[in-house]
């Protein structure tokens, strides 16, 4: 965006990179934002639906699908309390951090081959990074509750949130090293084609580490089975007991924002990203680089790819939250402990054994060894010329 | 001049170096100072243990500062090298060890407070006398 | 304020405001006010919470300065590991050794005023070395810095591919020892953190006795109660273990 209102409009270098910057933020709190409205409604779809009876019908015609801008008018028109005892600045700022946590990890998301806000090259650590500073706005909603159902959901929460990245960083850890990159758009570029390029199908320990993914994601954000933070029929509500109307909102949209993020991260790290199990773009002979329109098109079509199935993620956790029921604190802590976090690390192991014995993937000729961005800096200025005299090299150059 | 416009004209030069002069490791430096300088003001004044631990946070992160200062591509003008990857890496093990740190006297404190009910720092004179 | 000394010297036309502000002036200046004026409040700030709370914005506003400097890694693992870990770490003691919120634990005056003059002269000190060597303040160059995490990861395991240093007289060796020897003293610091930590089997937990002693409890069936199942309360799970 930066070349085409430097060049095309003649913009000043500054200017354009500010108008870049500002539209980029824009439209990432608009997918939140967007995204939130619409799960909403499909959340109260989809929890009717397995619970066999409608969901909201009469809002905005047929399906109800104005529902969610009706609960946003209530939720602003409420009355803004704060309880007697709470500390008011940190009640204040509380929901504000939660919610500047799930905003600021979409940074560093792509959306299609080089639609992103900042590609940054330790994306994948970065985005897990600011996931875990979401913990802080639950402790501090907790705290400043002052009241005990607040501070239980929120030691509760974030104890698990907490325990719960030490697995989810350990199975993110498995496509990074398969592709040799944290930035994720080299992750799914190197996805890219037919259904059997995705990491998903690379080798039987990327596929149990997709599910191990999956239950770590679903605990990260707290959604069921996981969600004792906000068990109504134990805590009430958890940390978010004293919240109501707009302040409660800035909770839930960055729940919903998280949600879609660990989706989109799955798809980008396991399901090739905008790359479809079809590759329409290359079979209809567009790609990027090439003409006027095609690059956008191209862009377009990864980023409803990528949305759809980040979104069909959405719906999945949906349909587990209204299926399973409640795990406890000790049975959370359990799964987190005796299980996730070991079976993450023996499919780390299996699958960087996999990679030593089998560089190329079962199918020869279709497997991306992950070699070649350590090969380009071993080959480069400071690289196997310059490292020869040191001890350490032969042991790598006998090993490469 | 009334003394009142006389201390805005002392100030011009730490506006200069704030705004006017390009970004250099100087004022990487300076925050990494005020930094430390805080840390070491929480881990006198604080009664508070888990206080003490805080400044301790303050003050490495304030020597990890200097160290990004220093190894940054960025900073390093003509004729000064930078220093480049050990300075990160220097900065990665001062945050491994920091967190390593901070969990054992947590324990302690913790085992502090299951015996004496409290984290007053100053109530720690069992030893004395 | 900021825009007009930028005008005068960058000479750009003050048609836009926006259009002349050097960002990466605008967004030092925005992380560094924010870090240091936090950590300024974890000194100043009463409550202790709210002190973990600046302590919190004050080292994510310092890993936004390593983002700046090109160190992007470090800035990551910063907001990863010491803010995402240790800093939760630190709230969750916070919490487990909260005591009641009239029991104010502050020092004397005169401790602060000997605390702030001391710490005064160390700042106008640092600031003075800092201010003394040229070669510190030269102009940042703006060209983008080599990606910085296959570096490093490299480096980490003993192979380094970075430039050589200027003049070849540098250390040129991986980290690989530091790196195992880090590794190792994370498991030792992990044992035993969890050993201290340990929850001790007490049939009635000090803290009630110290306070059962300074106050006597109501009656007799009370004090009984207390001395037969009194067992520490947990606060992950809320009820009695």
């Amino acid at each position: 965006m930066v070349e085409y209102l430097t060049n095309t409009i003649g913009l000043s270098g500054t200017l354009a990179w500010t108008i870049a910057a500002s539209v980029a933020a824009a439209l990432v709190l608009n997918v939140i934002a967007g995204g939130a409205l619409v799960f909403i409604w499909a959340e109260r779809k989809v929890a009717a639906r397995i619970q066999d009876r409608l969901g909201p019908t009469r809002t905005g015609g047929r399906f109800g699908w104005l529902q969610s801008l009706a609960d946003g008018i209530k939720l602003l028109a409420k009355e803004d309390l704060m309880p007697d005892g709470a500390d008011g600045m940190l009640f204040r700022i509380a929901p504000y951090v939660s919610f500047c946590a799930s905003f600021c990890a979409f940074i560093a998301l792509p959306f299609a081959f080089d639609v992103v806000g900042l590609r940054l090259n330790v994306a994948v650590f970065f985005v897990v990074a600011v996931l875990g500073l979401e913990v802080f706005g639950v402790i501090i909603a907790g705290y400043a509750s002052a009241s005990k159902w607040s501070l239980f959901g929120a030691m509760r929460e974030a104890a698990q949130v907490v325990s719960y990245e030490v697995p989810l960083g350990m199975c993110v850890v498995v496509p990074v090293m398969l592709a040799g990159s944290m930035d994720m758009v080299t992750i799914a570029e190197k996805q890219a084609g037919w259904l059997w390029n995705w990491y998903l199908f690379h080798d039987p320990f990327t596929f149990i580490v997709f599910w191990v993914y999956v239950t770590c994601a679903v605990a990260s954000v707290n959604r069921a089975p996981f969600d004792l933070a906000e068990a109504e029929s134990e805590l009430v509500a958890g940390f978010h007991t004293e919240y109501s109307g707009l302040r409660w909102s800035y909770f839930f949209m960055a729940e919903y924002g998280s949600m879609f993020l660990v989706s989109a991260m799955a798809a980008v790290l396991f399901l090739g990203g905008w790359n479809g199990p079809i590759p329409v773009a290359s079979l209809l002979g567009l790609s990027t680089g090439t003409g006027d329109t095609a690059p956008y098109l191209v862009r377009l079509l990864g980023l409803a790819n990528l949305v759809g199935k980040a979104s069909f993620g959405v719906l999945i956790m949906m349909w587990i939250r209204w299926t399973l029921p409640r795990l406890r604190i000790d049975q959370v802590m359990t799964t987190c402990l005796k299980y996730c976090t070991p079976i993450a690390a023996a499919m780390f192991a299996g699958a960087m054994v996999w990679q030593v014995l089998l560089p190329g993937g079962l199918l020869p000729g279709v497997g991306r060894p992950g070699g070649e961005i350590r090969e380009g800096w071993l080959e480069g200025p400071g690289g196997r010329a310059a490292a020869a005299p040191a001890a350490e090299a032969t042991v790598v150059r006998t090993r490469l | 001049m009334t003394p009142l416009t006389q201390a805005p004209m002392a100030l011009t030069p730490l506006f200069g170096f704030l705004i006017d002069a390009p970004i250099s490791v100087a004022h990487y430096l300076a925050v990494g100072a005020i930094l430390f300088t805080a840390g070491i003001a929480c881990m006198a004044t604080k009664r508070n243990a888990l206080g003490v631990l805080m400044g301790i946070e303050l003050v490495l992160n304030g020597a990890n500062v200097n160290f990004v200062a220093f190894a940054s591509p960025y900073l390093a003008g003509e004729g000064v090298r930078s220093l480049g990857l050990d300075g990160q890496v220097f900065a990665v093990f001062v945050i491994l060890l920091a967190a390593a740190e901070a969990a054992v006297a947590l324990a302690i404190t913790l085992n502090f407070y299951n015996n004496h009910a409290t984290v007053d720092v100053d109530r720690a004179d069992d030893l004395k006398g | 304020m900021l825009s007009s000394t930028i005008f005068a010297a960058a000479e750009i036309p003050a048609t836009l405001p926006l259009a002349a502000i050097n960002w990466h002036s605008a967004l030092f200046l925005l992380f560094a006010a924010v870090a240091c004026v936090a950590a300024v409040a974890v000194v100043a700030a009463d409550s202790i919470v709210r002190m973990a709370l600046y302590l919190v914005v004050s080292l994510s506003a310092s890993a936004g300065l390593f983002f700046l400097a090109g160190a992007e890694f470090v800035g990551a693992m910063q907001l990863m590991i010491y803010v995402g870990g240790t800093l939760v770490l630190l709230v969750f003691g916070v919490m487990l050794t909260a005591q009641a919120p009239f029991v104010s634990i502050k020092s004397g005056g005169g401790d602060r005023l000997l605390a702030g003059f001391v710490g005064a002269a160390l700042l106008v000190a640092l600031l003075m070395a800092n201010l003394s060597v040229p070669a510190w303040r030269q102009p940042a160059s703006m060209e983008p810095p080599p990606p910085s995490a296959t570096p490093l990861g490299m480096a980490l395991v003993g192979v380094r591919v970075d430039e050589p240093p200027a003049g070849g007289v540098g250390n040129r060796g991986g980290y690989l020892l530091p790196f195992e020897i880090v590794s190792i003293h994370l498991l030792v610091v992990l044992v035993g953190a969890a050993y201290l930590a340990r929850a001790k089997r007490r049939k009635v937990p000090r803290a009630i006795e110290v306070a059962a002693s300074v106050e006597p409890p109501a009656s007799v069936a009370e004090h009984a109660a207390i001395g037969r199942g009194g067992r520490a309360r947990s606060v992950l799970t809320g009820d009695s273990r």
